[in-house]
């Protein structure tokens, strides 16, 4: 019997007995209301009170049966699982019907079932945190029994192994068996895409937000903030592709204009559009900081005669700072981890240099091609992808949390 | 001695400040103007690049249903036609007549795709050999050739042949796993939303809880692959390249944006309505169920379009669970091989000819016109709904 047949019958089985559960329960309520007796909580509530006592047990009994079969501590058979359940479903019915009485109060215990199970749900968020941090760090001590963490933190040769050039036809540049995992050629060309995105989207995106909270209309603000966000909603596999039929051939172009020689994976082309992607992350965050200043302050300001733009540079910028650079990591944090881009406009070759016409690759892209590719599962190239993820994970939290706290704290002083 | 008034108009000091002001909203108007302009230089890129794969050449040609094409479909050709006919579009040939025996022997006129190459002449973006493109020029002269529209770019799905490709396969790909996300993300994100605003008590798991979701919403997305591939793939065996396991990932992507928005839209309502509720002897649940839920429903599926929304562009964790496989044909459950439209667009990109390109572009105009409709309905769902109190 397959997993989903099972779940399917148990499924069917259970509806019509929680149907049934649901008017016996509610039909025994009645009858004792017909005859007198005066109930705590209305003949519904029995009803479900009666479903609750049906089902509840025998799906956890069933989930309790999945969990430990897939984590291989016992295999039961699924008919025996589903046997077990239905059983414990009846059990379940019975009791139910039978603790149906005057000063039961359903209606509570119905709120305190409807509370953990929604108490549940939330937990799962916690749950996908834990399973990211828990399945990315075993897979990383995975390849760090392979791999010595002072190689994959110093090393300047990253080259997993054959199948990875051969995947990128360059299957003759390496010897047989050779592999190094040294990251920093990794992390130089992610740092480089970064600094390039930032230097980028930083000028455009903040003073579009000084335009758009001290000068612009109201008018011209409701055209120019939308108009704005549109940048924030288009995929990033389309930026990819602009970046790597359109703007990497003008910035060729321009390069060789000016006579020096760029390669048509360069990463400053990425790095451009990456910050235009950011535009929107920087303008719309750095716009709330400015706007939640206190008029006072501009008015204080305005009094001791400064232009609107001494006011600005020499008030309001300052005080936003600590919301300006949250918003600056944050841009950092999103520009750290984007894929699509870089895996379409880079260069797939580790490759370290200052020099931004040059191709160079990036944590995120070496990601991808040691995943997409046909390789065993526990090779020590497809485990560098979890080590490289473990790093990013890291980065991007830390990045996260300095700025969520820098907000908190820049909220609290204006509150 | 009369001192010299300062703040007149006229004083040097007062109008470099007044230059200064001035250049400094120039800057800022500027910066803006530029991010405009990268806008429109972005769609009129991307749509003069795409809007040629919506239309394609297709030549009359005479099917010579022949011993030999019961063999090879080329041969139901004449031979000068072999070069500009799309070799996909005789390939069924032996089948159709295996099928219908009393198709051999006959001939007959048929409007067929060409060669994509001649498709790519017409519309100007590759040249072709002199005697080649003499021929087809003649062709056209004599009215043979034409162009219509390319329903076969929306109904038929990925191909080794871009005049044959389109996007059908891939669309399907995407309702499924949008539809996984959907049913895993919406009631999870609803009901973890009540739960922080209208339940929970005010202790340390609960502030974990929240400092957690905010985390989650800025995980790099390529984080979430490497999760769906080690635990729903590796440790769950759910097939790779599936909607399912691609959903699922999705739907953990989505959970803390529907989480965020519910909750906005549950604070929303305002407390007298709780109240009364509860002063009419109302429990928690039964305030949730029938006061504050029906009146943040619109806010509650706003923002749940605007993640699927996101979810729908997502690209980078579904390469990693393997959704880049080649999938001609639309998948059937969610639990065969899928491919999702920004994929097939990632696909195509990769291509090195050159008749892929327009494609590529076709295919992100589809996909930004599917994510502004559903923005729009977004927007449309808060204005026609929402209410102030």
């Amino acid at each position: 019997m397959g997993i989903g047949l099972a779940t399917l019958l148990l499924l069917a089985a259970l509806t019509p007995l929680g149907l049934l559960a649901y008017r016996l329960g509610r039909g025994k309520a009645l009858a004792a209301m017909a005859s007198g007796i005066s109930m705590h909580s209305r003949p519904q509530q029995y009803g479900w009170y009666s479903v609750v006592w049906m089902g509840l047990p025998a799906l956890g009994v069933a989930i309790a049966a999945a969990l430990l079969s897939v984590f291989g501590l016992i295999a039961p058979s699924r008919e025996l699982v589903l046997i077990v359940s239905l059983a414990v479903a009846a059990i379940g019915l019975a009791h139910g019907l039978r603790a149906i009485r005057p000063e039961v109060r359903a209606r509570n215990a119905l709120d305190r079932v409807i509370r953990y199970l929604l108490l549940g749900a939330a937990l799962i968020s916690i749950v996908t945190t834990v399973s990211i941090v828990l399945s990315v760090i075993f897979e990383a001590m995975r390849f760090f029994r392979e791999v010595s963490v002072w190689e994959f933190v110093t090393g300047t040769v990253w080259s997993p192994g054959d199948t990875f050039l051969e995947a990128a036809g360059r299957g003759d540049e390496v010897g047989e068996g050779t592999s190094f995992f040294g990251s920093v050629p990794l992390f130089a060309g992610t740092f480089m895409v970064t600094a390039i995105a930032m230097a980028t989207a930083l000028p455009i995106g903040l003073l579009s937000a000084i335009f758009m909270s001290e000068y612009a209309t109201h008018r011209q603000r409701g055209i120019a903030k939308p108009i704005l966000e549109i940048l924030a909603g288009i995929p990033t596999v389309v930026y990819g592709f602009f970046a790597a039929i359109t703007v990497t051939p003008i910035v060729v172009d321009i390069a060789n204009f000016f006579g020096l020689d760029a390669s048509y994976s360069n990463i400053l082309s990425p790095g451009i559009v990456m910050g235009i992607m950011i535009i929107p992350f920087i303008s719309s965050l750095s716009d709330d900081v400015i706007n939640s200043i206190p008029q006072t302050l501009r008015e204080g300001a305005y009094a001791l005669g400064t232009t609107k733009s001494e006011t600005i540079r020499q008030v309001i910028l300052p005080a936003a700072l600590p919301g300006i650079i949250s918003a600056f990591l944050l841009g950092v944090s999103r520009a750290l981890g984007e894929t699509m881009i870089v895996v379409m406009a880079a260069g797939v070759r580790p490759n370290l240099t200052w020099n931004p016409l040059e191709d160079m690759t990036t944590v995120t892209v070496s990601i991808v091609y040691s995943l997409t590719g046909d390789l065993a599962f526990d090779s020590p190239q497809t485990l560098s992808a979890f080590a490289l993820g473990l790093v990013l994970f890291t980065v991007t939290l830390m990045l996260n949390l300095v700025s969520t706290y820098l907000v908190r704290r820049f909220k609290q002083r204006y509150d | 001695m009369q001192r010299r008034l300062t703040g007149s108009a006229n004083d040097p000091r007062i109008k470099a400040r007044y230059r200064g002001e001035r250049r400094f909203k120039a800057y800022t108007v500027t910066a803006l103007f530029v991010a405009f302009a990268i806008i429109v230089a972005f769609f009129t890129d991307i749509i003069s690049q795409g809007y040629s794969a919506f239309y394609r050449t297709e030549i009359n040609v005479t099917l010579d249903y022949n011993e030999r094409a019961e063999r090879i479909g080329r041969f139901a050709l004449a031979e000068d036609m072999r070069e500009i006919v799309s070799r996909g579009a005789v390939r069924s040939i032996p089948l159709d007549i295996r099928n219908n025996p009393e198709l051999a022997g006959t001939t007959r006129q048929e409007w067929v795709p060409t060669y994509s190459r001649v498709d790519q002449y017409f519309k100007g973006n590759e040249e072709l050999p002199p005697e080649m493109a003499a021929q087809v020029e003649e062709l056209k002269e004599a009215g043979v050739i034409r162009t219509t529209f390319n329903w076969a770019f929306f109904t038929s799905g990925d191909s080794k042949l871009p005049e044959l490709a389109g996007i059908f396969s891939a669309m399907v790909g995407s309702i499924f796993v949008l539809f996984v996300t959907l049913i895993f993300a919406f009631p999870i994100g609803v009901m973890s939303a009540i739960y922080l605003e209208e339940f929970a008590p005010d202790n340390k798991l609960t502030q974990l809880i929240e400092v957690n979701i905010n985390n989650l919403a800025a995980v790099p997305s390529i984080i979430f692959g490497l999760l769906g591939l080690a635990v729903f793939i590796n440790t769950f065996g759910a097939p790779r390249s599936s909607a399912v396991v691609g959903g699922l990932t999705l739907g953990l992507m989505t959970l803390p944006i529907i989480i965020i928005s519910t909750r906005a839209a549950l604070r929303a309502v305002p407390d007298p309505i709780r109240l009364g509720a509860f002063a009419m002897g109302c429990s928690r649940w039964q305030v949730v169920r029938d006061h504050v839920l029906p009146l943040s429903l619109p806010g509650i599926l706003t923002g749940t379009i605007i993640g699927l929304a996101q979810a729908m562009g997502e690209t980078a964790p579904l390469i990693i669970v393997g959704m880049i496989a080649y999938i001609p044909e639309a998948p059937g459950s969610i639990f065969e091989s899928a491919t999702v439209l920004p994929a097939q667009i990632f696909t195509w990109a990769s291509e090195p000819r050159k008749a892929f390109v327009e494609k590529t572009a076709a295919g992100i105009i589809v996909l930004l016109a599917v994510l502004l409709t559903l923005n729009a309905a977004a927007v449309f769902l808060r204005r026609k709904f929402e209410r102030r109190w």
